[in-house]
């Protein structure tokens, strides 16, 4: 029974160094498969998620920037363009925030929320479908300002149960900041057998 | 496992009566419980492992151009437009929309992928060397350049309607890899496409 034992610990141990918690998720989204197999970088990313109900939030990560300067950046200047008058308290708030789904009028009520209830309430999601108020929008805008000059990945990840117009209208969104390409967060699967995928592949 | 010396037996002389022999214990641990616990370990993080990292879809849309000239031409033998309606259901027809729908068909997702396949061999059987194209595609050091000429003609129009779900688009998308689609584009549904999947999704009773 001992190597029998040595290897069941061997495995064991494997899994423990090998698991990687997931991050807790304000939103849980299920996406779509995909035979893509680009796996995905770690680097700046606005990152906008479409929930089963066809809500919209968005997430800005920086990599490589410790006190989210440049999270500070962008709530300065959404302050400034759309007037919302925040205070520096709620703009730290902002910094932290794990994910934001309000529209802009309900932003400062959002953001003087502690953070552990910010994660908790549902959030109405962030307007798009109305092309006159399409918010996300200036959001991307004053994202595109800031991370000018070096490299900003647009990520859409999105429920399989979410709707084609709310794509749509965060596409158009992206279009309007003469934005073009877009990388959409999807699980991997295999290609399908007799395919010419799959033969391509099959070659390489 | 290490034995310990219980001490006993070792300098010759007879205990006498009355003197009891301790007891020599074994020295071996029941080992049971302890793999019971490496298994429930085990079993505890390979369900809870995620081992696929999410991937990545590159998509590139055009840009918006008013000019004329910088339109894509599309030619109409090669077109084979495809719907996305309710219900994860397909519908699409080849080159231009017949007044009357009749050539308007309704199918799924797996019904799609052979007919791309078919109209895909259909504009590739039907290609007229195009010497400029195999051109381009020499000077760019391409070592078929008839392979990358001849379905240049084949483009595939996506058009999802309001009800078709998130997952068809990236459905459609991926369907678009999967058979080596070099152009495709994800244009706006017409009013009469709309009427036309609308009657059709009434009288099939799709929800």
């Amino acid at each position: 029974m001992t190597p029998f034992v040595d290897i069941a610990f061997l495995i064991l141990s494997f899994f423990i160094m090998a698991t990687k918690f997931k991050p807790e998720e304000p939103v849980k989204v299920e996406t779509p498969n995909s035979v893509s197999s680009d796996i995905l970088k770690e680097e700046n990313a606005l990152l906008i998620t479409i929930d089963k109900d066809s809500k919209v939030y968005l997430n800005i990560s920086s990599v490589k920037d410790e006190n989210k300067s440049k999270l500070g950046e962008i709530i300065d200047g959404i302050n400034t363009s759309r007037n919302l008058g925040l205070t520096d308290a709620e703009k730290q708030s902002f910094r932290n925030a794990p994910i934001i789904g309000v529209p802009f009028a309900s932003l400062k009520g959002f953001l003087d929320l502690p953070k552990e209830q910010q994660g908790k309430i549902t959030q109405p999601g962030i307007p798009v479908l109305d092309s006159l108020n399409n918010e996300l929008v200036w959001w991307i805008a004053e994202a595109k300002k800031t991370f000018a000059g070096g490299r900003l990945l647009y990520l859409i990840k999105g429920d399989n149960n979410s709707k084609y117009p709310t794509f749509e209208a965060v596409i158009n969104a992206l279009r309007r900041n003469e934005e073009f390409k877009y990388n959409l967060i999807t699980a991997q699967e295999g290609a399908p057998e007799g395919t010419e995928l799959f033969f391509d592949r099959l070659k390489k | 496992m290490a034995s310990i010396d219980s001490g006993g037996g070792d300098s010759g002389h007879k205990k006498g009566p009355g003197v009891k022999k301790a007891k020599k214990l074994s020295t071996r641990v029941d080992m049971t419980p302890m793999v019971d616990l490496g298994f429930l370990l085990i079993t505890f993080f390979i369900f809870t492992a995620t081992m696929s990292s999410p991937t990545t879809m590159d998509l590139n849309m055009p840009k918006d151009t008013e000019k004329k000239e910088e339109e894509t031409k599309v030619k109409q033998s090669g077109a084979l437009t495809v719907m996305l309606g309710k219900g994860d259901q397909v519908y699409y027809y080849e080159g231009e929309l017949e007044p009357t729908g009749a050539n308007f068909k309704q199918t799924t997702f797996k019904g799609i992928r052979d007919e791309i396949i078919r109209k895909k061999k259909e504009v590739i059987s039907s290609y007229v060397t195009d010497p400029a194209c195999e051109q381009k595609a020499r000077d760019k050091g391409k070592k078929d350049p008839r392979a990358e000429c001849q379905d240049q003609d084949f483009v595939v129009v996506i058009k999802p309607m309001e009800d078709a779900t998130y997952k068809n688009t990236v459905d459609i998308l991926d369907e678009m890899t999967i058979n080596a689609v070099k152009r495709f584009a994800m244009v706006k549904i017409s009013d009469t496409e709309k009427d036309l999947v609308k009657a059709t999704e009434a009288s099939t009773g799709i929800k």
